[in-house]
């Protein structure tokens, strides 16, 4: 029994400590995504979780950023980027179609990344 | 062509990164050089100022690309650093038309549209609309909770949530239990208000984190921190029946880490008052010294935050006829009297780790060492008790693949001794260990829209509940805008403190007896009771003014419950296993509109059927008014520059016909009527701030001056037949007016 536990506790910590030295899985990432609103927040919120590898997600109205958790073996930022600009919203990395922009409701009509 | 310089400002770029080193110039929007501004790595302390020029140059950061670049009267920026040499800022001035905000005042008491439970939050401006001074005074503005004199001897408040006195409440001290077993009575007279920061109303079944024996529903009140506090704070209090109390606050903060706050609290009530002319006290005469002292530890980066909490409380009462001296007539029918004598001393520590790279993952170690010592005397009835107990609680949060599911599991023990004896007209030694250990685990998910759920279990094992799964489930959907629905369904199972719970019964000269002897607990078995309800809240625009409807609907009912039966005859007390149906229903509607800035109008009508099945049948409780009517009118001024203040608060309470207690066996002039009348109390209270340190306050409870004036059956002979004074169900003292100041240092 106690043997066992001391496998697991070592496995444990190499497993982390590999992660470390790769891809971290609780990677934070912040950048620009750019919305008007609380309909904003839950769209490009929801769009950030429908990425697999995305821990958390939060975007702030006031400074137009999204603060990330995610798994770096899982995904990437630009995953992130690309899911959240495929329902309407420019990001730093990947903009929105013009298209899709255009559908979005009257009061999530932000200005868009030139 | 294009491509060839975005190639090379890459390469650029890559050899910026390899000297470490970002430079940057920062201009108004006329292209003018700022000086000084302040450019930082987002959430660090490394920075830099620009010079004359408006040039910079800042060391790259590893773990943070997010630059913050702020200014006095310009609009801060905050920049993602990634692959740029020479940043080209341009700071936008702040529009002086945006002096103008748009500023929502905080409500005093929030109905949240998001939390999945039916919990509302007083905070600090609520609770000093309240007289005074303890937390059993601090529910008398809010519509959720009931207060009312439990006797006409003692003074103590007793309060009711969904129509369930509070031994059906859980009621925690930072989420530790804190109002339970032997201080079930008087409990919430033992933490003056000044310490509260908020208090946490849950109706319902509640969470299952901390324990199994909420049945109506939770109330968890936070004590100022640390590390937060002002330096020094003073509240002083009188009133017109000669009570005065004290309140200081003294933090000191050793260092952005450590810091601590000694609360000291004193009130003493020395008047004799006699307004009914029954030549009883309508308020115990007493003293209570009270002493806090907090230490808070904060490691922000590491994660580390924890607080130890040192208590001590003395509280000392004597009431009954004003003729009694305790010295010469202390259980003797020479005057009829009653001191109550508490002690109490408590010892707790809080330990949080949040793991510094996963925000969402945390432990938490609660323990806690509490020792209650109450001895007392009602007449010739002795009561002693002395509950030692220890509570330790460990918990652990983090996520199923993301933060839309969130999961809390852990473990926790429990270990109760009480010294009990009983000296009645039987006595009793009741004294027992209770212990039991739980393992919980609650799940929540949140589709970070519309709906949300928390999903609980728990099971315990106790020495004397046995082994037992509590399941509690709440919902929560918001239909469309600014509308909340929710719903919740639990189990709840305790051990009923018959005497503790009860102890108003003993001044009166009703006989004692227990009906059953089978069961582990004084003879009785556990109570259990499922809790159903529904909440649905609409905030709406109403000619434009803010207004919010709530409508609740709450079942309470019982499987088994230790029944105490009042009712079967006016010289007895029985207590019994519940044999048929017990339940409470409750409904609630209320409304609240801010009819102009800062003034705001809450009401409320509250429905209570609340039903046990006695020896003498199935009967309305006793004491308990089928009707409320709640209002509170509260306006103040804007604040001025030195935040100068009036604050107005005028809170109407309506409790319409009670059941009173049979009383058919006493002679035709003990006895009372089936049913006490309807009556109004109400209270208002007036603010005046004169700066943010200083302010002073005057109220008045009961101006309407009602009083019950039969409080005490048979008050000229207590050591009669029929003496009671129980069977309370309004004011005993008439209008009382009281003033106070508050006085901080920052």
């Amino acid at each position: 029994m106690k043997n066992s536990i001391i496998v697991l506790l070592v496995a444990f910590f190499s497993i982390s400590a590999v992660a470390q030295d790769a891809k971290s899985k609780n990677k934070k990432v912040v950048f620009k995504v750019v919305g008007n609103c609380e309909m904003c927040e839950k769209r490009i919120e929801k769009a950030a979780f429908s990425v697999k590898g995305v821990k958390s997600a939060e975007w702030h109205v006031d400074c137009q950023d999204i603060h990330l958790l995610i798994d770096e073996t899982k995904c990437s930022k630009e995953d992130v980027a690309k899911a959240i600009a495929s329902v309407g919203h420019d990001t730093e990395f990947v903009k929105a179609e013009d298209s899709v922009y255009e559908k979005l409701h009257g009061c999530c009509m932000y200005e868009r990344i030139k | 062509m294009f491509k060839k310089i975005v190639f090379a400002l890459f390469f650029i770029s890559s050899f910026a990164s390899a000297q470490e080193t970002i430079k940057g110039i920062v201009t108004d929007e006329k292209k003018q050089p700022l000086f000084g501004v302040n450019i930082a790595w987002q959430n660090s302390t490394s920075g830099t100022k620009t010079d004359e020029n408006g040039n910079f140059s800042i060391e790259k950061s590893a773990e943070v690309s997010v630059l913050e670049i702020s200014y006095e009267g310009f609009e801060s920026q905050k920049i993602i650093v990634s692959s740029v040499e020479n940043l080209f800022i341009i700071l936008k001035e702040v529009n002086n038309l945006k002096e103008v905000t748009i500023s929502k005042t905080k409500k005093s008491t929030e109905h949240s549209l998001y939390k999945v439970a039916n919990m509302q939050t007083m905070g600090q401006k609520e609770l000093l609309k309240a007289a005074c001074c303890n937390l059993s005074e601090s529910f008398s503005t809010n519509p959720s909770i009931d207060v009312n004199f439990s006797d006409a001897v003692t003074g103590n408040r007793q309060i009711k949530m969904l129509g369930l006195t509070s031994p059906y409440i859980l009621i925690t001290d930072e989420n530790i239990p804190s109002v339970r077993g032997a201080s079930q009575a008087y409990g919430l007279s033992f933490v003056p208000g000044t310490w509260v920061e908020s208090i946490q109303i849950t109706k319902g079944a509640g969470s299952v984190i901390n324990g199994y024996e909420s049945i109506s529903g939770q109330i968890n009140y936070e004590v100022l921190k640390p590390a937060t506090d002002v330096p020094f704070f003073l509240n002083l209090f009188a009133s017109q029946d000669d009570r005065y109390e004290i309140n200081t606050h003294f933090n000191t903060k050793y260092s952005d880490k450590l810091s601590t706050t000694l609360f000291v609290h004193g009130n003493t009530r020395v008047g004799k008052n006699d307004m009914n002319h029954d030549h009883f006290l309508d308020n115990p005469i007493g003293k209570q010294v009270n002493i806090l002292n907090r230490w808070q530890y904060n490691d922000a980066e590491k994660g580390w935050v924890s607080f130890l909490n040192l208590r001590y409380m003395n509280d000392e009462k004597q009431a009954g006829s004003i003729h009694f001296n305790p010295d010469t007539d202390r259980l003797t029918t020479n005057a009829w009297g009653s001191e109550i004598n508490t002690e109490k001393i408590e010892i707790s520590n809080k330990t949080g780790y949040v793991f510094p790279d996963m925000p969402y993952q945390s432990f938490g170690f609660q323990n806690s060492f509490q020792s209650h010592k109450q001895e007392s005397y009602f007449g010739l009835n002795q009561y002693n008790i002395h509950q030692k107990s220890f509570f330790s609680n460990l918990l652990f949060n983090s996520i199923i693949s993301n933060t839309k599911n969130k999961f809390t599991t852990g473990i926790n023990f429990a270990f109760d001794k009480y010294d009990e004896v009983v000296d009645l007209n039987f006595s009793q030694d009741f004294s027992r260990i209770d212990n039991s250990v739980g393992a919980f685990f609650e799940y929540t998910f949140d589709n970070l829209d519309n709906f949300s759920l928390v999903a609980g279990a728990r099971i315990d094992q106790h020495n004397r509940l046995g082994t037992f799964v509590t399941p509690r489930l709440h919902i929560r959907y918001n239909p469309w805008n600014q509308a909340v629905i929710r719903a919740s369904v639990g189990r709840g199972k305790r051990a009923a403190n018959i005497f503790a719970e009860n102890q108003q019964l003993f001044a009166s000269n009703r006989d004692f007896s227990i009906l059953n002897s089978d069961g582990k607990l004084y003879g009785l078995n556990p109570e259990i009771a499922w809790n159903y309800g529904v909440s649905f809240i609409q905030k709406f625009k109403l000619l434009g003014m803010s207004s919010e409807v709530v409508f609740d609907y709450y079942v309470t009912d019982f499987q088994n419950q230790a029944v105490v039966d009042i009712d079967a005859n006016a010289q007895q007390v029985l207590f019994y296993n519940l044999e048929g149906k017990s339940f409470a229903n409750s409904f609630q509607a209320e409304f609240s509109i801010e009819l102009i800035k800062h003034l705001n109008f809450k009401s409320a009508y509250k429905y209570f059927d609340v039903q046990t099945q006695y020896s003498s049948g199935q009967l309305q409780k006793a004491l308990q008014a089928k009707h409320r009517i709640f209002g509170n009118l509260s306006f103040e001024t804007h604040i001025k520059e030195k935040g100068q203040q009036w604050k107005f608060d005028v809170t109407y309470n309506w409790l319409g016909e009670q059941r009173l207690p049979n009383t058919t066996s006493n002679p035709v002039g003990y006895q009372l009527a089936d049913y006490a009348p309807s009556f109004a109390v109400m209270n208002a209270q007036i603010t005046r701030t004169f700066s943010s340190t200083f302010e002073l306050y005057v109220g008045g409870e009961n101006i309407g001056n009602y009083k019950q004036n039969n409080g005490i059956v048979q008050s000229e002979n207590p050591f009669g037949t029929y003496f009671d004074s129980s069977m309370l169900y309004g004011p005993v003292f008439g209008q009382m007016y009281y003033a106070g100041l508050r006085f901080k240092i920052k």
